[in-house]
């Protein structure tokens, strides 16, 4: 759904009128700016105050007072450790596997389809058409694709390619294969919205210049589509780390997959371990945060922000 | 020579495959909607487009009900956040003010976000401060994820708005209000139009942070999640039916419209 974010970003800013100052500037912005202060930064901080407090003396479940207790983070790394990993490292591969899929399916949108715009934009349409069917659905449409009495799985086993024993879903497999699929139109829409802008003439100098398809691709296409892998892979990354649909255990997930998301919402919803969710969470962020930080900062790509 | 046409189809081939491959689970769904199905909706038992005519008659119309609180909210989510994101697109595009870049950052991080961080750090918020949580929470909640989107998408609108217009239209004597009302709000009303649908889509298909903030209220991805565990029935995927048609129905008349425009534009000018 960033899309529309992302592909209006790419529009060349025209020469702007030069900006004035005015007080109807204030009162365009505060409305707005008041809203996110108010359900954006100050859910932050309870955020971070929840994630410091202590059960309250009474030994209530769900109930908890106000202190400083910042051993909270240290025991919820000690527990969670490994769906901390799980979900950085799941993330990571759908956003490889997206990207690897995305990228030849853009090129061919945004560059060689370029002669036929009619074509070019059904295609975009089919880009995002899994957004326009309920998240939920097309996830549960996938489990039952993967499950065990499915054509898919019945017939690898068949012929022998998959252990007569084995499942799909609820492993580590079919979460990442759900990830990587929900996300996929996050990643090819900014990588389209580079290469449709891609110049040819720098492709066909490459050539001039003797070097091969592969060596023109290299040092030529994949650099000036940078911006557009880096979108693209945050768009992918961020809500691939922190989803809990894919590898919950009624969708794509099993006992061992469960991710970040998953712990905080049972600790959050279920629980009633407030400062246990609110603490994983801000590590999350944290995390999340760092890992763009440095990302963006590496690629060059600062604008972007 | 055969290696070059093979070259040649490669691509074609492989955009062919993947954008099937994307259809996958949104036919899945659609042949779904037609499955006489019992209780849960698993197993192809035949054809039946009873599930079409009576969709409301499962469950005393739970899965209609929860629909409906989906558009309910989605609608007054992105009547607020198309207002609220237009007013600082102008903004931003066209004075100057200081704390820009702290308004930028404060714009862009909702974005950068995961959405468990939002919905919880939400209920956190609502739950220290004693607010039960019903439909205006949900609402509440949506609208603050959208805002940053209706931004984005209304601020390349006005980028491109031609200050000559506007210009003119003040020469001509027009007041402020009249300058905004017959100029700029209808060359900036595409923009808006987009984010708005792009809002109340981002509303109606979110799960996650509706989940954190909803407490007994059910949206139609949450009736969805909780009925995960014991069944879907078909109703369901009658209503993500409808809804993918309409939706793929404004876009592609959107497209032909735009690509209209362009054409007739070109003509001009």
């Amino acid at each position: 759904m960033a899309f529309a974010a992302f592909a209006s970003t790419a529009a060349p800013p025209t020469d702007a009128p030069p900006r004035r100052r005015s007080p109807v500037a204030l009162l365009l912005l505060l409305p707005g700016i008041l809203y996110l202060v108010l359900f954006f930064l100050a859910p932050l901080v309870a955020l971070i105050l929840t994630s410091l407090q202590a059960p309250s003396e009474f030994g209530d479940i769900g109930m908890y007072s106000y202190a400083f207790r910042w051993e909270n983070y240290v025991e919820v790394i000690g527990q969670y450790w490994p769906h901390i990993l799980r979900s950085f490292g799941y993330a990571l591969i759908a956003t490889v596997l997206a990207l690897l899929f995305s990228y030849p399916l853009a090129y061919f949108i945004g560059v060689t389809a370029r002669r036929w715009p009619l074509l070019q934009s059904l295609m975009l349409v089919l880009v995002i058409a899994p957004f326009f069917i309920s998240f939920l659905l097309r996830t549960l449409a996938w489990k039952q694709l993967l499950s065990d009495e499915s054509f898919l799985v019945t017939s690898l086993k068949a012929v022998s390619l998959l252990a007569p024993d084995a499942h799909l879903t609820g492993t580590a497999f079919s979460v990442i294969f759900g990830l990587t699929y929900n996300f996929i139109p996050f990643m090819t829409l900014p990588l389209y919205t580079t290469l449709e802008r891609l110049d040819l003439r720098y492709l066909e100098a490459g050539n001039d210049l003797y070097a091969s398809g592969f060596h023109t691709f290299r040092t030529v296409t994949i650099p000036l589509s940078m911006p557009g892998i880096v979108a693209g892979t945050l768009l992918t990354f961020i809500p691939a780390a922190g989803d809990y649909i894919n590898a919950s255990r009624d969708f794509l997930g099993g006992a061992d997959t469960q991710m970040i998301g998953n712990v905080i919402e049972a600790n959050f919803l279920v629980l009633l371990n407030y400062p246990a969710a609110a603490s994983l969470s801000i590590i999350l962020m944290t995390v999340i945060l760092v890992i763009v930080g440095v990302y963006v900062k590496r690629s060059g790509t600062e604008e972007l922000l | 020579m055969s290696r070059l046409s093979l070259g040649k189809w490669l691509l074609p081939l492989y955009t062919a495959l993947a954008l099937i491959f994307l259809m996958v689970p949104i036919v899945y769904t659609f042949i779904f909607s037609f499955n006489d199905s019992l209780k849960s909706n698993i197993t192809w038992r035949g054809f039946t487009l009873d599930k079409w005519l009576n969709v409301c008659a499962v469950q005393n119309g739970a899965v209609c009900q929860a629909f409906g609180n989906s558009l309910i909210i989605g609608l007054a989510a992105t009547l607020i956040a198309t207002t609220l994101g237009t007013m600082i697109a102008i903004a931003l595009v066209r004075y100057r003010f200081r704390f820009r870049s702290s308004t930028s950052l404060l714009l862009f991080l909702p974005m950068a976000t995961p959405e468990v961080v939002l919905g919880a750090g939400l209920a956190a918020q609502f739950l220290s401060l004693g607010v039960p949580k019903d439909m205006l929470t949900i609402i509440l909640a949506h609208t603050m994820f959208c805002i940053s989107f209706v931004v984005v998408t209304v601020k390349a609108r006005v980028a491109g708005l031609d200050p000559a217009l506007e210009e003119a239209g003040r020469d001509l004597y027009g007041s402020p209000g009249q300058v905004f009302a017959r100029i700029t709000f209808p060359l900036l009303l595409p923009g808006i139009l987009a984010a708005a649908l792009l809002s109340f889509a981002l509303s109606f298909d979110d799960f996650i942070i509706t989940n954190f903030n909803s407490g007994a209220v059910t949206t139609f991805p949450k009736y969805i999640y909780i009925s995960a565990s014991r069944g879907i029935p078909a109703e369901a995927n009658v209503i993500a039916s409808a809804v993918f048609i309409l939706a793929l129905v404004i876009v592609v008349t959107a497209q032909v419209s735009a690509a209209a425009r362009a054409k007739r534009q070109a003509r001009l000018g």
